[in-house]
């Protein structure tokens, strides 16, 4: 497998997902991964972009490595969220996975015209669940060569 | 899982290095699902093809693109920028799998929004491994768009 300098450090991951069972889930699968990694939780889209922009409290939050995010948040949409890190300078270079319940093809593709990385459905089966997640850090975290922090 | 399930994926291969070309092919016959695997040569010849020109009219809208960066005539980057400047075209996903492990290169194509950036390994069965690995990622998890 591909190594990158991410071998010899922690992975920052933001998780941008509201619904505390699926940040349960995803948390455990990514605490049990092989590489080290440090996982935030933004609950809706103004806190996630407070954090990337380290505004206010969120001064000290590190620059993530990737972000996993859900599109039907409170506050502002993941796609708004997209938008914004899309066009700011600093940010419009980290990988965005969408990890979405929706299955509809205008989300999809306007999530892939907002240059998302990827789009990925949640299954609705726990089991698919953890495994869809396992794929997602195995390919990101240790196929993918990420943009420097 | 894809939404083209039902048929072929398809995909364009832009890469001019015949060893590469047939490790990659040969991987992704030997893989669980069946594809239809165009490859293009060189950054001309790749465009072309995306936007049916010159004897490309009858090419199909590839699912999911491989691209290399260092190729004749006209670069992997430039390639890239041309996709994901088109609006026809900027929806399919961009999959670099490069030789090269500069950060230049990788801020380069994470700039002009490569979906991802891979290193292909030096190692002949790593090789392998990282071509499985896109295939049980990309081809199989991943939603890509159907409209075409």
């Amino acid at each position: 497998m591909n190594m990158t300098e991410t071998d010899t450090r922690q992975v920052e991951i933001l998780l941008v997902e509201d619904n505390p069972a699926d940040v349960r889930l995803i948390r455990e699968t990514f605490r049990d991964f092989k590489i080290r990694n440090s996982l935030r939780v933004a609950q809706d889209g103004v806190v996630a972009m407070a954090m990337l922009k380290k505004e206010g409290e969120y001064f000290s939050s590190p620059k993530p490595d990737v972000i996993l995010l859900d599109l039907n948040l409170p506050r502002k949409s993941g796609f708004e969220v997209l938008e914004e890190l899309r066009r700011d300078p600093d940010l419009k270079r980290i990988p965005v996975v969408v990890l979405s319940s929706s299955d509809a093809e205008k989300d999809v593709m306007k999530s892939y015209d907002l240059n998302a990385n990827c789009y990925v459905t949640k299954p609705v089966g726990l089991d698919d669940f953890i495994r869809i997640v396992m794929s997602i850090e195995n390919f990101w975290l240790t196929v993918v060569k990420l943009p420097p922090a | 899982m894809l939404s083209g399930a039902a048929s072929k994926l398809e995909i364009l291969l832009v890469e001019d290095n015949p060893g590469d070309i047939r490790l990659i092919v040969e991987t992704l016959e030997e893989g669980r699902k069946d594809y239809n695997i165009s490859v293009a040569k060189d950054g001309e010849e790749a465009l072309n093809f995306l936007l049916k020109r010159k004897n490309f009219e009858q090419a199909p809208v590839p699912d999911i693109i491989l691209l290399d960066l260092k190729l004749p005539r006209k670069d992997g980057i430039e390639v890239l920028k041309e996709i994901k400047e088109n609006d026809g075209l900027k929806a399919i996903p961009v999959i670099v799998l490069t030789s090269s492990s500069a950060d230049s290169d990788m801020a380069s194509a994470y700039k002009n929004h490569a979906n991802c950036y891979i290193t292909k390994p030096i190692d002949l069965d790593k090789f392998v491994v990282t071509i499985q690995a896109i295939e049980n990622f990309w081809f199989t998890i991943i939603k890509t768009s159907k409209s075409k």
